[in-house]
């Protein structure tokens, strides 16, 4: 349910402290704060009033793995009710270790196996295309390492050669793949045709200004977070 | 006779024309026959995981999806995207696909997917039809553009001579209160009719599998024996059947293509005598069960 609450970045720590989860998802969750910030502080036209609003840009969070930070996020701009934030991961909570769009308000798609994300972005913004619908983006978050799996690679090929510019990925890379991605993962992308860019994921306006911008084809941020 | 495919073609080419809603997603699969510039078209190249993610991505901004290729590569080879990018995001689509169990038997075990009905009755809330003629497919395909469901559509290259007009379990034969049910679905009714042509059986056809009309059968049992014909994986709906008469004692014999790796190629045809699905294969096995008179 939509709350009132407005809260900022500083407010975010409070806020995680709120959540438990093991180790390793915590570590995931954080790589992913300051880029989930910045969209939903300065990037996304997103309304907790008005969740489903045609108009709206659409944020997919692929990378399911460690949400704490999505959801403090979303609790923080008043999409999740705070009091959510105390039963993370139990029976009887809305909030899993792998968001479920039936459950919380304001998430996209449900998300946790890796890989599903982008295509069903890419299907958005056809359907997007095919109805006209003005300006909204959508917005892709994958991780490094859930690039290992192929159906994002089916999902980058067919974007880039449609040229669906109303789609952005921003890769959390955080350089948890095993093998790497030699030569680059922004390289991968402009030979598909995307726009690339590679900024510091933890430099706000870096980001706002690299996730802000459309062109004519789809464009990738690659932001980089250290481990 | 116009055969499925053809007929779906048709269909599907009337359905994007007709409504702004309808979307068809294709992995290069049936293009030469459908109107490939049209907008609402979507070849994704042969790339099948991402023809279902893009019908989720679809469906989620509210339109209505038909998905179609070969069985292997439309519900095997996409499973999980059709488990959690349909099924997990709760969104519809239709899927549709040809080849059935060995339509493509010169092809090889890459092009068959016998097992295609039973992996997606492991996931919930799909109907799934198996029509036996093209007015079947016709009237299935509509009743799914009128719905937001998860429906999927299993063509084949093998029909019955006449459709069956309604839906549900319909009875085509009575025998008398003691003799066997056989259950025909989709494309074995032809054989099934000819097998017991001279036989004391009630022959009752289904072409709608999940939802399973367990009423149906309940109302129309009278005896103890049910002999299940289906053309694909023995047994699929056996415990749909089980479970419809869990109250009372039965006897089930289930008929379909056997689990196993034939290593053969030829014709259908060739397919539905070795796994016992013609008339001569369903009397043997009536034979054994219940009706000692078809020996």
């Amino acid at each position: 349910m939509p709350t009132t609450s407005a809260l900022g970045y500083d407010d975010l720590p409070e806020l995680l402290t709120r959540l438990t989860g093991d180790e390793k998802h915590d570590r995931a969750a954080l790589s992913t704060l300051d880029v989930l910030w910045v969209l939903y502080d300065r990037v996304l036209r997103v309304d907790p009033l008005d969740a489903e609003d045609p108009s709206r840009d659409r944020f997919l969070l692929s990378k399911g793995h460690g949400p704490a930070a999505y959801y403090a996020v979303l609790a923080a701009k008043g999409f999740v009710e705070l009091d959510a934030l105390d039963g993370f991961g139990a029976f009887d909570s809305t909030l899993g270790y792998h968001p479920d769009a039936a459950l919380v308000h304001g998430v996209e798609i449900s998300s946790g196996s890796l890989g599903h994300g982008l295509p069903i972005a890419v299907g958005m913004a056809l359907a997007l295309d095919a109805q006209g619908q003005g300006g909204a983006r959508v917005v892709c978050l994958v991780g490094d390492g859930e690039l290992d799996e192929g159906s994002n690679w089916e999902a980058v090929q067919l974007a880039g050669r449609l040229r669906l510019a109303r789609l952005t990925v921003v890769v959390v890379d955080n350089r948890t793949s095993t093998y790497h991605w030699p030569g680059g993962i922004d390289a991968r992308f402009a030979i598909e045709g995307w726009d690339t860019e590679r900024i510091d994921g933890r430099d706000h306006d870096a980001l706002e200004r690299a996730l802000g911008g459309t062109g004519v084809a789809p464009n990738v941020v690659v932001a980089e977070v250290s481990r | 006779m116009s055969t499925m495919r053809s007929r779906f073609y048709e269909l599907a080419a009337r359905a994007l024309d007709d409504d702004p809603r309808v979307a068809l997603v294709a992995a290069e699969i049936g293009l030469s026959e459908l109107p490939e510039d049209h907008p609402r078209l979507f070849n994704v190249g042969i790339r099948e995981q991402l023809m279902i993610g893009v019908a989720a991505g679809l469906a989620r901004e509210g339109m209505r999806p038909i998905v179609h290729s070969y069985a292997p590569f439309l519900v095997e080879r996409p499973y999980e995207q059709i488990k959690l990018d349909l099924g997990h995001q709760d969104v519809g689509a239709i899927l549709v696909s040809t080849g059935a169990s060995y339509d493509s038997a010169r092809s090889g075990r890459t092009h068959q997917a016998p097992g295609d009905v039973a992996v997606l009755s492991a996931l919930p809330g799909w109907t799934i039809h198996v029509p036996g003629h093209p007015d079947e497919l016709e009237r299935q395909l509509h009743e799914a553009l009128r719905s937001d469901g998860r429906v999927y559509i299993r063509m084949s290259d093998e029909a019955n001579g006449a459709a069956v007009p309604a839906g549900g379990l319909v009875v085509l034969r009575r025998g008398s209160d003691a003799a066997p049910v056989v259950l025909a679905v989709g494309p074995t009714l032809d054989p099934v009719l000819e097998a017991t042509s001279d036989l004391d059986a009630t022959v009752a056809y289904l072409s709608t599998v999940r939802p399973f009309d367990a009423a149906g059968l309940r109302a129309l049992m009278r005896g103890t024996d049910v002999v299940l014909v289906e053309p694909y994986l023995a047994g699929t709906s056996a415990a749909a059947v089980a479970s419809a008469l869990a109250d009372r004692p039965h006897r089930l014999l289930t008929l379909g293509v056997g689990n196993l790796e034939l290593r053969r190629y030829g014709t259908g045809a060739d397919h539905r005598a070795a796994h016992g699905l013609d008339a001569d294969g369903i009397r043997r096995s009536l034979a054994g069960f219940a009706l000692p008179a078809a020996a």
